[in-house]
């Protein structure tokens, strides 16, 4: 498999595509690892992957420019670019740059609702759960801790959190270490914990259905 | 803060500085410096609503400007509003005492699948400080409770906000609900929240997006301008 830079490097830069394949895979950071796997997994040689910086995640005004500034400086190297965002809070935006650009995207509103499946993810109707994934899990301190100002005001943590239930941790893989560590995220957050072992849900499906040119 | 701050005694502050100082304690989020503050100029003879007006509102100004121009973020816009917080529950009773004048009353909430309610709270605040009346709805709020709630408190604005993408569009579902009574032209609906822009609350038929505090307080109060207005025409 492809080397993995650490969760801080996908955090802040992202990964950066080697014109291996001849379809290109434009990722959020968060996802680099599980779509690494899937690719090693599946054998996918027509398949490389280039990862915008995960922290967009918290920036979602700033996702449908850094794609369409990616789409247009790969599309060149490419025969077809496939972006693999969920809507991630972008209003219909993204979906919009896509279109426009004539690039497909994931399915759903976030990863939280594709790794469990999105049709699954409607029908449960939780509105009141935190959703953390492995990534997410890793990276708590740089994505919930300081972002929110938690780390030098936990008492905003009720203003930001008091109207959740429960910190849902969707796990990608089965790593006992990474539970605690959610469950710790869970008690830090003063929330419920649940932890559901998703595998990579509709992810997996979805990049099946990209076929070689 | 430095140690020369520390020291600093409200009490002995001439009115400007005292404001002034004011301005700088929401802007740092000290909530007791701003209930002191207001007792100060309370004792001093202020009337609440210019306490209201020209301290905390010329504060929280600051703060909105500086959020918007990304020099101040999320977490000290939230210790700014809580101190203004503490500032207002001090005014409120006053105010509804002294019969400060009102601009117009807003019924605020956040949609039917949607808990997020920062942002809701921060408006309805700026918004009652604008001199507006606030009911504020909460959380999850299904299209039934809005419409009681417009009608049985008379309400001049409908404020909706939502933070999800999945929750958004059920701010139209709540406007076409209006449509179909024929009460949509009684009210001014302004939307809000993180996901939304122009573009949407215009397809949904809203009278305009807000993207933050401020510009909710801006525009509602032009709308009631209009409003005023056409009836005085």
């Amino acid at each position: 498999m492809k080397h993995i830079p650490d969760d801080q490097t996908l955090t802040e830069a992202g990964l950066s595509a080697a014109p291996e394949g001849k379809v290109l895979l434009l990722a959020c950071g968060a996802l680099a690892r599980e779509i690494l796997d899937l690719i090693a997994a599946n054998n996918w040689a027509h398949m490389s992957l280039h990862c915008l910086p995960a922290i967009l995640h918290n920036h979602p005004d700033q996702i449908p420019k850094a794609v369409e500034d990616a789409v247009k400086k790969y599309r060149e190297t490419y025969d077809d670019i496939f972006v693999v965002y969920a809507d991630c809070g972008t209003g219909g935006l993204l979906a919009q740059t896509c279109e426009r650009l004539g690039v497909q995207m994931v399915e759903g509103p976030h990863c939280y609702s594709f790794f469990e499946g999105n049709a699954a993810f409607v029908a449960q109707e939780e509105v009141t759960c935190f959703y953390l994934t492995d990534f997410l899990t890793r990276q708590f301190e740089a994505f919930v801790i300081k972002p929110l100002g938690l780390d030098r005001h936990p008492e905003l943590r009720d203003m930001y959190f008091g109207n959740y239930t429960t910190l849902v941790y969707q796990a990608q893989t089965d790593d006992a270490a990474l539970t605690g560590l959610a469950r710790q995220h869970a008690q830090t957050l003063g929330l419920a914990f649940e932890r559901r072992l998703t595998g990579y849900g509709d992810l997996a499906t979805t990049l099946e259905t990209i076929k070689a040119p | 803060m430095s140690d020369e701050e520390d020291d600093i005694i409200l009490s002995e502050l001439n009115d400007d500085d005292l404001v002034a100082q004011m301005f700088d304690d929401l802007y740092d989020g000290l909530k007791e410096e701003i209930e002191e503050g207001v007792d100060i100029l309370l004792e001093r003879g202020w009337a609440p609503y210019d306490v209201l007006t020209k301290a905390l509102v010329g504060g929280m100004t600051i703060v909105g400007n500086d959020f918007r121009d990304g020099i101040l973020f999320v977490p000290e816009v939230l210790l700014a509003a809580n101190a203004m917080k503490g500032g207002m529950a001090i005014l409120k009773p006053l105010l509804a005492e002294t019969g400060a004048p009102r601009v117009g009353k807003m019924v605020i909430g956040t949609v039917k699948g949607d808990i997020h309610d920062i942002g809701k709270n921060l408006v309805g605040m700026m918004m009652e400080g604008a001199g507006f009346e606030v009911v504020d709805l909460g959380i999850n709020n299904a299209v039934e409770a809005y419409m009681d709630a417009i009608k049985s408190e008379e309400a001049d604005i409908l404020g909706m906000s939502a933070l999800l993408t999945t929750t958004m569009p059920y701010m139209k579902v709540v406007i076409d609900t209006m449509i179909e009574e024929g009460i949509r032209d009684d009210y001014t609906i302004l939307v809000g929240g993180a996901p939304l822009n122009d573009e949407f609350g215009k397809a949904i038929g809203a009278d305009a997006y807000c993207r933050d505090a401020a510009v909710a307080v801006e525009t509602a109060k032009m709308f009631m301008d209009r409003k005023h207005n056409q009836l005085a025409g």
